[in-house]
C-alpha cells in the first residue's frame, strides 16, 4: 500500500499526523517533511495516528526519534493505535519509554 | 547561504564524490554524502564496493582516486547514497608474500575493521549462504538513539556488586517465558529478577559481532551442531552482534542494545562489557579472510620471522596490541562504546597478551594499558584485566595498573576452593583472600577493589559442579574431554555427579552457601555467574564454549526449585549492600584509628582473640568494626565472620562487644533452610553472647548491633 502522511491542525495545542502504508527508507523522507512542517508551529502536544501504518523500517523509527528532539521536551509525543509489528518495533528498541503510546484518540488527555 | 564544502568535485560513472577526511575512520554520514575512511599501510590500491542490503553481487564499486589518499589513509565522501540500505566493503590491491606478511587479494571484499553495523548474521543460527563472497557485510549507523538524560552510573568500584552472564543463555530457555528468548530485550524483561537478586551491574559475555558458525561442526556423539556460542573471537570491534537483537533482521541491533543500557541503568544497574582483542575470527593460516588480513596483515597481526601467526591466544592469530596503529583502534573501539552506548566498564579477556611487544615479549611498561588508563573518555570506566593469556604469562597481582586497572583475582578462586574443600594449610591464604588480597595489592597502592573476586566464571564449573564433581566432563564437547583446565580445585562431596543420596545433596546445598557466604563477606568486588544464586548445573562440563543447549541456558525453573539457595544469595548480597564494613576503599590497616576500643579487623578461632594459623587448622574467624567502615566515613555495625571447614562441628568464643551491644544472627549455613538466614534487620539475637557451634562445614556471620 503506497504510504501517506498527513499533517492536520487538531486545536491551537495538539497537532496530528495520520500515517498509513509502508514506512521505510524510500518513504521516510515524505513523514519527515511533515514532521518538520508540524514542529514550525508552537504546540503542546503532536500526535501520530498509526492505526494504518503496517510496518515501519529502521528508517522510519529513526523519523520517530527526529521528531521527539525537533519538538522539544516540552511537546508531548503521543503514538495513537500501532499495529502489533509496528508496536514490537516501538517497544524492543526502546522508544515506547519515550513518548505516550495509547490506545485511541479518546485516551489522550486534553 | 547553503555550506559550498559540501559539494561534489569529482564524479566516477553516476556516482558524485568529493575528497574525504581520514579521521574518523570508517564511514560517517555527512551532509548529503557518506564519508568512507580506511587505512592500510601497504596497499596500492583500494575502491569501495557497494551492495545492496543482502544482495550478493555489488551494485558498484568506485576506485578511490590517487588524490583521494592522504599517508596511507583512503578517504572519499560519496553522495547520494540510499544509506539505509547499503552495504559497503573494500577492495585492496598490494603485494603477495606470506613470508613478509603481506595478503593482499583483489578476489577478496573486506569488511571495514571501523563498521558500526555488520549484516550477514542477522538472525542467530541462520546458516549463512556459503557462496556469499561477502559474509561480515559492513553497514551503516546511526547517532541518533533518544538517551534522554542517561549516563554511566559510576557506581565507586567498591559498591559494586557484578553479575557475569551470556545474552543468549539467560533468556533462551523456554522457561524463561520472555516474548524474545536470547535477546537484548528479552534481558529487558528480566530486569526485575536482577533487581531482586540486587546486584550492581552486569557484566555481558562477548557482544561484538561475532560468527556462531565458526568452527561450527556436527557433535560426533549426538549430531547436533556445536557453535562458537560464547563468542570469544571478534568479527567487528564496532558492531553489536546482530543474532543477539530481536530486530537484528531488521538491523536495528544498535538501538536494541541502547534501549537495554538505558533500562538497566533506569534500574541502578551498570553494563560491563567482556571485550576480546587478543584474537580475531580470522584464525590461523588456514582461516577466512574477514577484514584485518586483507587489508593490513602485517599491521594488525603478530606474526614470527617465517610469517606465520603468533599464538598466544591459543585461537589462532594474535591481534598486534601494541603496534601504534592497532592500539589507536583498541582507543577508538572503547572510547565509542562509552561515549555511544554509555558502557560502564569493560573486561578485557587474556588482557595479558595487551601488554605484549609486537614481537610478544612482556612489556614492563605497555603503551596501551597505559594509554587506556589515562584516556579522559574512558576517566570514570570500570577496567578489568583478565590478567593471563595462553602463551604462558600470569600477572594477577602484578599487571601494570596506572593506579586503574582491577584484575579477575584467579588465586581467590583458588584460594576459596582449597579452603572450601577442607584442604590443610589453607587460613593463612585465606585471611588475605578475605581482606581484598593485600598481599597482592597493598604494597603497589593498589585498593582492595582491584580485585574481583569469584569463585566461579564462565570458564570452568559452575558453583553446583564444582560441589558435585571431581573431574570434568566435556565428552560432549567432542575433543574426548582433553578440552577444559584440570586443575579445578572441586570436590564432589562423595559421589561423582547426580544422586540422590539426601546427605550428599545436603552437603552440597550447604557447601555452595558457603562459597556465596565467603564470596559476600570478602573486600573487593564479588562476582556471581549467572546462575549460580539457583544451583544451576553443566553436568560436569567446565568448557562448554560450543552448546547452544541446556548446559548452558539458564533454566528458570530453578528458581523455584532452589528457592532456598536464591533466598540465601540475595539475602548476603543484601546484606553486603547495606553493611559498608564489607566495602572499604582501602586495605585495613589492622589498627583502631577512630578509637572505637577495636582495630578495623581482628582475627579469631574457636577462641576469641586467638586465631589459629597452624597447617592443620581449618577454621578461621573474623570481627570487622563498623565504626571502621568506608574508613570511618560511614556508620555501620560490628560483623563478625567464622567459618568452619573441619568435618566436626566446633565451638567458637564470640569476641565481646562494647556495652550495649548484641550479637545477633544473620546467617547459619549449618542451619536448614530457612533458619540458614534472615532479612537482614530482621536478625534474632543469639542466645548465647559468648559462644556458637559451627556444625561441620558452615559458616556463620553475625551482627552486633
Amino acid at each position: 500500500m503506497a504510504f501517506t502522511a498527513t499533517l492536520e491542525t487538531v486545536s491551537e495545542a495538539t497537532s496530528k499526523i495520520i500515517l498509513s502504508g509502508e514506512l521505510d527508507a524510500s518513504t521516510a523522507p515524505t513523514f519527515k517533511a511533515e514532521v518538520e512542517k508540524a514542529a514550525g508551529t508552537p504546540m503542546k502536544r503532536l500526535v501520530l495516528d498509526l492505526r494504518n501504518l503496517e510496518y515501519m523500517a529502521s528508517a522510519g523509527l529513526r523519523v520517530l526519534i527526529y521528531a521527539k528532539q525537533k519538538i522539544g521536551a516540552d511537546t508531548d509525543l503521543y503514538v495513537v493505535s500501532p499495529q502489533e509489528p509496528v508496536l514490537h518495533t516501538l517497544t524492543v528498541t526502546g522508544f515506547d519509554q519515550s513518548v505516550f503510546i495509547v490506545p485511541s484518540e479518546a485516551d489522550i488527555p486534553a | 547561504m547553503d555550506r559550498i564544502d559540501i559539494h561534489p568535485t569529482h564524479t566516477y560513472g553516476d556516482f558524485k564524490l568529493r575528497r574525504g577526511k581520514p579521521l574518523p575512520f570508517g564511514a560517517t554520514l555527512e551532509p548529503g554524502g557518506v564519508n568512507f575512511s580506511i587505512f592500510s599501510s601497504h596497499a596500492k590500491s583500494c575502491s569501495l564496493v557497494l551492495f545492496k542490503r543482502h544482495e550478493l553481487e555489488p551494485f558498484a564499486e568506485i576506485p578511490f582516486p590517487d588524490s583521494f589518499r592522504i599517508g596511507n589513509v583512503f578517504c572519499m565522501v560519496v553522495f547520494d547514497l540510499d544509506y539505509e540500505n547499503i552495504e559497503y566493503g573494500y577492495r585492496m590491491d598490494g603485494p603477495f608474500s606470506f613470508q613478509e606478511g603481506h595478503w593482499f587479494d583483489t578476489s577478496k571484499i573486506l569488511m571495514d575493521p571501523y563498521a558500526k553495523v555488520i549484516g550477514g548474521r542477522d538472525v542467530w543460527g541462520v546458516t549463512p549462504d556459503w557462496s556469499n563472497p561477502y559474509q561480515h557485510r559492513a553497514r551503516l549507523s546511526f547517532d541518533d538513539f533518544d538517551w534522554e538524560d542517561d549516563r554511566p552510573l559510576e557506581i565507586p568500584p567498591e559498591d559494586q556488586i557484578i553479575y557475569e552472564m551470556h545474552v543468549r543463555s539467560f533468556t533462551q530457555h523456554p522457561s524463561a517465558g520472555v516474548k524474545h528468548p536470547g535477546t537484548f530485550a528479552a534481558i529487558r524483561d528480566k530486569i526485575p529478577y536482577l533487581k531482586e537478586l540486587g546486584v550492581t551491574s552486569i557484566e555481558l559475555m562477548p557482544v561484538y559481532e561475532f560468527d556462531e558458525f565458526e568452527n561450527s561442526r556436527p557433535n560426533p556423539h549426538t549430531g547436533e551442531t556445536l557453535y562458537n556460542y560464547w563468542g570469544y573471537s571478534t568479527v567487528g570491534f564496532f558492531a553489536p552482534k546482530a543474532g543477539y537483537a530481536a530486530t537484528g533482521k531488521f538491523g536495528m541491533q544498535v538501538d536494541e542494545l541502547k534501549a537495554l543500557i538505558k533500562d538497566l541503568h533506569k534500574n541502578g544497574i551498570e553494563v560491563i562489557l567482556d571485550v576480546v582483542f587478543n584474537h580475531t575470527a580470522e584464525g590461523n593460516e588456514q582461516g577466512p579472510t574477514i577484514s584485518y588480513r586483507g587489508i593490513d596483515n602485517r599491521t594488525y597481526y603478530m606474526l614470527t620471522p617465517e610469517g606465520y601467526y603468533f599464538n598466544f591466544s591459543g585461537c589462532g592469530n594474535t591481534l598486534n596490541c601494541n603496534n601504534p596503529i592497532v592500539r589507536n583502534m583498541v582507543l577508538d573501539c572503547l572510547r565509542y562504546w562509552a561515549a555511544e552506548y554509555h558502557i560502564d566498564g569493560f573486561r578485557f579477556d587474556l588482557a595479558s597478551i595487551l601488554g605484549r611487544d609486537p614481537w610478544g615479549a612482556p612489556l614492563a611498561n605497555p603503551p596501551l594499558l597505559e594509554t587506556l588508563a589515562f584516556d579522559p573518555i574512558l576517566a570514570k570506566c570500570k577496567l578489568i584485566a583478565e590478567a593471563w593469556d595462553a602463551g604462558g604469562l600470569y600477572q594477577v597481582g602484578s599487571f601494570p595498573a596506572f593506579g586503574r586497572w582491577a584484575e579477575w583475582n584467579g588465586k581467590y578462586r583458588d584460594g576459596i576452593r582449597k579452603f572450601l574443600k577442607g584442604e590443610p594449610g589453607r587460613v593463612g591464604d585465606m585471611a588475605q583472600r578475605l581482606q581484598g588480597s593485600p598481599d597482592l595489592y597493598a604494597w603497589a597502592g593498589r585498593a582492595p577493589a582491584t580485585s574481583i573476586n569469584f569463585i566461579t566464571a564462565h570458564d570452568g564449573f559452575t558453583l553446583a559442579d564444582l560441589v558435585s564433581y571431581n573431574d570434568k566432563h566435556n565428552e560432549a564437547n567432542g575433543e574426548n574431554n582433553n578440552d577444559g583446565g584440570n586443575d579445578n580445585d572441586s570436590w564432589n562431596c562423595g559421589a561423582e555427579g547426580w544422586t540422590d543420596d539426601p546427605g550428599i545433596n545436603a552437603l552440597r546445598s550447604r557447601q555452595m552457601k558457603n562459597a556465596i557466604a565467603m564470596l559476600l563477606v570478602s573486600q573487593g568486588v564479588p562476582m556471581i555467574l549467572m546462575g549460580d544464586e539457583v544451583g544451576r548445573s553443566q553436568n560436569g562440563n567446565n568448557n562448554t564454549y560450543c552448546h547452544d543447549n541446556e548446559l548452558n541456558w539458564f533454566n528458570w525453573e530453578l528458581v523455584n526449585t532452589n528457592a532456598g539457595l536464591f533466598r540465601f544469595v540475595k539475602s548476603c548480597v543484601a546484606f553486603r549492600r547495606i553493611h559498608p564494613v564489607f566495602r572499604n576503599r582501602w586495605h585495613f590497616r589492622n589498627t583502631d584509628y577512630v578509637g572505637s576500643g577495636y582495630a578495623d579487623i581482628t582475627w579469631h578461632g574457636t577462641k576469641a582473640w586467638n586465631a589459629d594459623w597452624s597447617n592443620d587448622c581449618r577454621t578461621i574467624a573474623f570481627l570487622l568494626c563498623g565504626k571502621h567502615a568506608k574508613e570511618g566515613t560511614m556508620p555501620d555495625n560490628y560483623i563478625y565472620v567464622a567459618m568452619n571447614m573441619h568435618w566436626d562441628a566446633h565451638w567458637f568464643e564470640i569476641p565481646g562487644l562494647p556495652p550495649g551491644l548484641n550479637w545477633h544472627v544473620f546467617a547459619n549455613t549449618g542451619a536448614p533452610s530457612p533458619a540458614d538466614c534472615w532479612e537482614p534487620g530482621s536478625e534474632p539475637a543469639l542466645d548465647n553472647q559468648s559462644g556458637i557451634l559451627l556444625g561441620d562445614r558452615s559458616v556463620v556471620i553475625l551482627v552486633g548491633k
